[in-house]
């Protein structure tokens, strides 16, 4: 078989040359597709740099994010301080690469928690054909008529001085927004996810491996899985910017990290007081909430064309 | 159809019912209790503490207080907010109608921007028009309220000084002068809200149009001779419009949470930023029935929403 291939492609060699020399695969052709997406593809871009940034960024301003200066208190973009001073003096450039890597972290982290728990939810309910789906799509919908915010106000006030203790400061509030977040953002994912597997489980590939003796778990992961991952991948992106935005959000309104743990929406939240005087104070972490969500959401948008088994280009 | 009407409120209640145990379990489950204020306190002695906690039932097991918890609710007994000793249902009765104004105005905003531009870019698809409003809508939807927010407040009321950045609930203009200060202060909060949602609901319209636009109807529609705009407002947006309702009675959640952040920044006296003062007030009788306000309030729209839609859709049948 494998020999036949070969002795076909060396005879066509010279016509289909440019093709075969491209390859195949899943992979590079969503790519393909990916890069005809302009502004998908100048998102990644940013958003890479945005990362290394973050993630570079302490080693070469190793300026100490706590450091107090009163002499430049609330000081404008300046050489010593390129974006500025808050209102003890301390380095907002440091403090923002700081604050970046949890933003960024907590978003990774709570789209895996909700990504995780949709899969599996979902994957249950669209293999099941009891009363098990019916129930787990009921909770499912129970959880999207709930209220979001306000659960996770509340979660977040009855819970973070027990997380602290058993945490941790940093670590506490971290797992518990995470997990919050993460929690209250699984259903559409489930949803997704069971639509898929209502569908493909009936398709005659699984059904020939059924026929073959696969085991359950074997159609699942090998066969149903891998085909519904597609919309899977846009929904995490998505997913990610939705969890950058709730983690600000919750710390805007002063109930996410603690004052010594600076994300942005914590550095927004010190600076509104002070709009009047130390515009810059604001304008940056925003503009930096703003950018990552909405990098993040291009490469979502680019994505779903690029994924889109449906969609010739 | 009243067959419908009652199976879809009869749906209602287990969804409350589960929505009130879920928010039980999680305050039953929270470390900490309501009288710990007073365990600080030295001029309240233990023996009053233990003796509060029997009259109000804390000891009693989890499944207990929350029949109690949900009979007293269900009663009209919401508790006694402990900061400003107040009833707790005056206390959000009080401020229920202004956070209404703001969501319903917003509501009506987004509407106004998103089926014109939405409908317009899908009867377009792909031309200049449609990219650069579907890149708009990502950038709107993409901008946090709380962001947006800070900079109408920076641009309109810092820089320009045009609109107050405090929204008062005792205006003490009246009569005409009443209504345009009412106007004045609702400008930034409403803008900022209204074009946030208007921004994802674009992309609703935009997607139920193109849906639409392709199916056999409208090429029948057209060739009969109808004019393109009668062909779009009778023929495609009616039906365009189905789904479309539906999501924006589902993304009513979502509407709550903006609701709460477009409250905070511009200090409207609303539901919402009694929600967050309690919360930093540690009042928990308030908290939760905020909480659970809210929850209503979601469980009473996606009620609305499937009324809607079976009233929209002929297609539904309701038996």
């Amino acid at each position: 078989m494998d020999g036949s291939t070969r002795a076909l492609a060396t005879v066509e060699a010279g016509a289909a040359a440019p093709t075969r020399a491209r390859g195949f695969s899943p992979g590079l052709e969503a790519w393909r597709r990916f890069r005809r997406h302009r502004l998908a593809l100048a998102s990644g871009a940013i958003l890479i740099a945005m990362v290394l940034a973050i993630a570079l960024g302490p080693l070469v301003w190793n300026v100490p994010i706590n450091e107090i200066d009163f002499t430049a208190r609330l000081k404008g973009p300046s050489w010593a301080h390129p974006l500025g001073t808050d209102d003890l003096g301390q380095d907002l450039l440091a403090r923002m690469l700081y604050g970046g890597r949890i933003s960024l972290a907590v978003g990774l982290a709570a789209m895996f928690v909700a990504i995780g728990v949709g899969t599996i939810v979902g994957a249950t309910a669209g293999m099941s054909r009891g009363a098990v789906g019916s129930v787990l799509m009921w909770l499912t919908d129970l959880f999207l008529s709930l209220p979001q915010l306000p659960l996770l106000l509340l979660v977040m006030y009855l819970f973070q001085n027990s997380f602290k203790i058993m945490f941790g400061p940093e670590g506490g509030v971290f797992i518990l927004i995470v997990v919050v977040i993460g929690g209250l953002r699984w259903m559409p994912v489930a949803r997704l996810v069971r639509a898929q597997f209502l569908s493909l489980r009936e398709k005659e590939f699984v059904e020939a491996a059924r026929a073959l003796g696969a085991s359950k778990t074997r159609q699942v992961v090998r066969h149903i899985l891998p085909n519904a991952l597609g919309p899977v991948i846009v929904a995490a992106t998505i997913d990610v910017a939705a969890a950058i935005i709730a983690e600000s959000t919750l710390s805007f309104l002063g109930l996410g990290f603690p004052p010594d743990i600076p994300t942005w929406g914590r550095i927004l939240y010190d600076a509104k007081d002070y709009l009047d005087i130390a515009p810059h104070w604001a304008m940056f972490p925003g503009a930096a909430i703003f950018l990552a969500v909405l990098t993040i959401n291009f490469i979502g948008d680019g994505l779903r064309d690029a994924l889109d088994p449906r969609r010739v280009l | 159809m009243g067959y419908y009407l009652l199976r879809r409120l009869l749906i209602v209640i287990p969804s409350l019912l589960g929505i009130s145990l879920l928010l039980f379990m999680v305050l039953a489950l929270a470390p900490g209790d309501p009288f710990e204020e007073l365990a600080t306190n030295p001029a309240v002695p233990p023996e009053v503490r233990a003796s509060l906690r029997t009259k109000f039932g804390l000891d009693d097991p989890v499944p207990v207080r929350y029949v109690r918890w949900i009979t007293a609710m269900a009663h009209g007994d919401w508790g006694f907010s402990f900061v400003s000793r107040v009833d707790v249902d005056k206390l959000i009765l009080q401020r229920l109608p202004t956070t209404l104004f703001v969501i319903g105005s917003a509501q009506i905003l987004a509407i106004l921007v998103a089926l014109p531009v939405g409908v317009f870019a899908a009867t377009r698809p792909y031309s200049l028009f449609d990219q650069i409003a579907s890149t708009l809508a990502l950038i709107g939807f993409s901008l946090p309220t709380f962001f947006t927010g800070l900079l109408f407040i920076l641009v309109f009321s810092i820089y320009l000084d045009w609109l107050p950045f405090v929204y008062r609930a005792d205006l003490a203009a009246v009569g005409w002068r009443w209504y345009w200060e009412q106007f004045r202060q609702s400008i930034m909060p409403i803008t900022v809200f209204g074009l946030a949602v208007g921004a994802s609901m674009t992309r609703y319209v935009r997607s139920a149009v193109l849906d639409v636009i392709r199916l056999d109807y409208v090429t029948t529609a057209r060739a009969k001779g109808l004019g393109e705009r009668k062909v779009v407002v009778k023929h495609v947006v009616r039906n365009a419009l189905i789904p479309v309702v539906t999501l924006v009675m589902l993304q009513m959640p979502a509407i709550f949470g903006g609701a709460i952040v477009t409250e905070q920044i511009f200090r409207i006296p609303g539901i919402g930023s009694l929600l967050i003062s309690s919360i930093l007030a540690n009042d928990t009788p308030v908290v939760m029935a905020v909480t659970f306000v809210f929850a209503c309030l979601v469980v009473l729209f996606n009620l609305i929403a499937d009324i809607l839609y079976g009233w929209l859709d002929p297609r539904i049948s309701y038996s």
